[in-house]
């Protein structure tokens, strides 16, 4: 399958619904072949900028431009974006062939050619032999399957994934994942992937664009909103995190609105106002050290998971590597590097 | 209460394996009033009617009713008519409930009222006020006379035209609703994708709106098709006596001619036809549905 990848920028949108901003100056760059994912809570504006893209929704300002051609106002049928809808929203009515060709019918494509570019499609999703069931004959993954087949056989110039893998249980869901990244990267297809679900984003994308209440939070690589999360928003968002603020009394050196001090290795100026990530899993030995009463421990097979009550009301989540569960109201000793800390 | 649960046990779990006669009889208890209204005032009535036509210990009245042309002529004129009724209320049903459904909620509830006022109101009521428009010297011939339109008015009372127009309108709402709601059921998400995927209006509704629509189509269809074969009121008011259909040559045969087992015989073949019809629509519907 031909690849006509292309570039999108979006910029400055804005979409209001009555009293509601869904889209609060949106601005975004997707490079050709590119796997960007938008990850956001529910009412986040996530699903509206699809949209906006797509051509579903129209925003009452900023542009969408592929290629360098502004679509804002093109309908959605002559933008050729191939989209997968969060149920599949595939024709019940028609066979799994058709449902595939019908993009290629829509562009009048010839008989053989559809024929021949629906069964590459359906071999492309390990589909071979299904043409001739109806969708409501399949299983939930082969119906996903199905309606990637179907967004991709006209060679998109976009694809656009609207929580896809929201109603399959996990280990399909992992499998999806997988599956769209090989197929993704096989054809150099620009995609934007839309979740909730901070796990997926990061074992899927090139980059997160982290989005909160109709604004981008944070556009980065996945170590990098792991690791250097922007703010409290995607510090807390993604992954599992230990977040406080204070100011920076001497170089080095942070005192917590607790009143604890920490030693950073970041150089952030003295006298500012930040915030400091301590991620639980970097937490062993180190020159920060902690001493609290053990208030939950759970036991999660790879590893366990300790809530801490330490002095001064700070709580510390801590993930330490299997072994045996400390007993509850007993007190340990963890800490972490100057350098495992973010500050932000 | 049972003799079972005197002793303040409580009754055992009815076995869903083993649900025999006596479950059967207990989730058919509930319906019971409503069967021995059924049974009261409709399967009695209709069999001892039934019975009339036979009464003398022949067919003679059934080869009288499908042997003359003369009734072979009604039944066709009515399976005319009822056929005629029900292509336009699909072509004029069709659009109104694909409308009222796709509208916004304004609009949608404005169309309902006028779709669903007249279903309130009496058919005689209704009959009558086309008498009025209709007439030789009726609302819409006088208008299109002072329009200049035409010169002599048009016969659309006590025909064929005035008989279809007041069924028409009469049944419209029987095939308005099914569509209304098989395009209310359709996923907004299917026409969304196939916008999406380069489909134009057009496509879009001979491609996903009109087969995924067509049970409800069908549906109306049926109904009004039904409902027409037995029609009275306004055939027999707007047709004045020239249009004959069934029910109103049965309703002659009972108060003109007095012949009961003759009219009960034509309202056998009715029954039986109107029968036929819906068990040939509910077959075709569940082919329609197989996988």
């Amino acid at each position: 399958m031909a690849s006509r990848s292309a570039d999108l920028r979006v910029e400055g949108l804005v979409k209001r619904f009555g009293e509601v901003v869904a889209l609060d100056g949106v601005s975004l760059d997707i490079a050709s072949g590119e796997l960007l994912t938008i990850l956001g809570p529910s009412g986040s504006g996530k699903t509206t900028l699809l949209k906006v893209v797509a051509g579903f929704e129209t925003p009452d300002a900023g542009s969408v431009r592929v290629d360098g051609t502004d679509i804002t106002t093109l309908p959605p049928a002559r933008r050729d974006i191939g989209m997968v809808f969060q149920n599949y929203a595939l024709f019940p009515h028609l066979t799994v062939a058709r449902n595939v060709a019908f993009p290629l019918e829509m562009r009048n494509v010839g008989k053989a050619e559809i024929e021949r570019r629906v069964a590459e499609a359906l071999e492309l999703v390990e589909l071979e032999g299904y043409g001739r069931r109806l969708p409501r004959q399949l299983s939930g993954g082969q119906q996903q399957r199905v309606a990637l087949a179907r967004a991709i056989v006209f060679n998109p110039r976009l694809l656009l994934l609207d929580e896809p893998f929201g109603a399959l249980d996990r280990k399909l869901r992992e499998t999806m994942q997988l599956e769209v990244r090989r197929l993704q990267r096989r054809l150099g297809l620009t995609t934007i992937f839309i979740t909730h679900d901070q796990e997926e984003a990061l074992v899927l994308s090139d980059r997160i664009a982290v989005m909160n209440k109709g604004s981008i939070e944070q556009v980065a690589s996945t170590t990098e909103i792991y690791e250097r999360p922007a703010n409290d928003f995607v510090a807390d968002f993604v992954g599992e995190s230990n977040i406080f603020h204070g100011t920076v009394t001497e170089v080095g050196s942070v005192t917590l609105d607790s009143g604890r001090r920490l030693l950073i290795a970041h150089p952030a100026s003295v006298g500012s106002r930040v915030g400091v990530l301590m991620r639980p899993e970097r937490f062993g030995r180190g020159a920060n050290s902690f001493n609290g009463e053990v208030k939950e421990a759970v036991y999660l097979g790879s590893s366990i998971k300790l809530r801490l009550a330490c002095d001064a009301g700070m709580e510390l989540i801590v993930r330490q590597p299997s072994g045996a569960l400390p007993a509850i109201g007993s007190r340990i000793s963890v800490g972490i590097e100057p350098e495992s800390i973010h500050v932000f | 209460m049972s003799s079972r649960t005197a002793g303040g046990l409580p009754p055992p779990l009815p076995s869903p394996v083993r649900r025999g006669r006596a479950g059967w009889g207990r989730a058919a208890l509930p319906a019971l009033p409503a069967l021995v209204l059924l049974f009261a005032f409709f399967l009695f009535p209709v069999v001892r009617m039934l019975g009339f036509s036979i009464e003398d210990g022949s067919l003679d009245w059934y080869a009288k009713a499908l042997g003359e042309e003369l009734y072979l002529r009604v039944f066709w004129n009515t399976f005319e008519i009822a056929l005629l009724v029900t292509v336009i209320c699909l072509l004029v049903g069709y659009p109104l409930g694909f409308l009222i459904a796709t509208t916004t909620p304004g609009w949608a509830t404005l169309g309902f009222i006028f779709v669903l006022l007249p279903l309130w109101t009496s058919v005689l009521v209704r009959t009558y006020a086309w008498m009025v428009l209709l007439g030789r010297n009726g609302v819409f011939n006088r208008w299109l006379i002072e329009a200049g339109v035409i010169a002599d008015p048009i016969p659309m009372l006590n025909n064929f035209t005035g008989v279809l127009i007041g069924m028409v309108h009469v049944l419209l709402p029987y095939m308005v609703l099914p569509v209304y709601g098989a395009v209310r059921r359709l996923d907004p998400a299917l026409v969304a994708a196939a916008e999406g995927l380069g489909a134009s209006s057009w496509s879009i509704f001979w491609r996903i709106y009109l087969p995924l629509t067509l049970p409800g189509i069908f549906a109306g269809a049926t109904i009004v098709f039904v409902l027409s074969l037995g029609f009275f009121i306004t055939p027999a008011l707007l047709g004045g006596g020239k249009v004959m259909m069934l029910a109103v040559l049965i309703e002659q045969q009972i108060h003109q001619t007095l012949n009961w087992p003759f009219a009960a015989a034509l309202s056998a073949v009715l029954l039986a036809l109107t029968l036929g019809v819906y068990s040939l629509a509910q077959a075709f519907t569940r082919q329609e549905a197989r996988p």
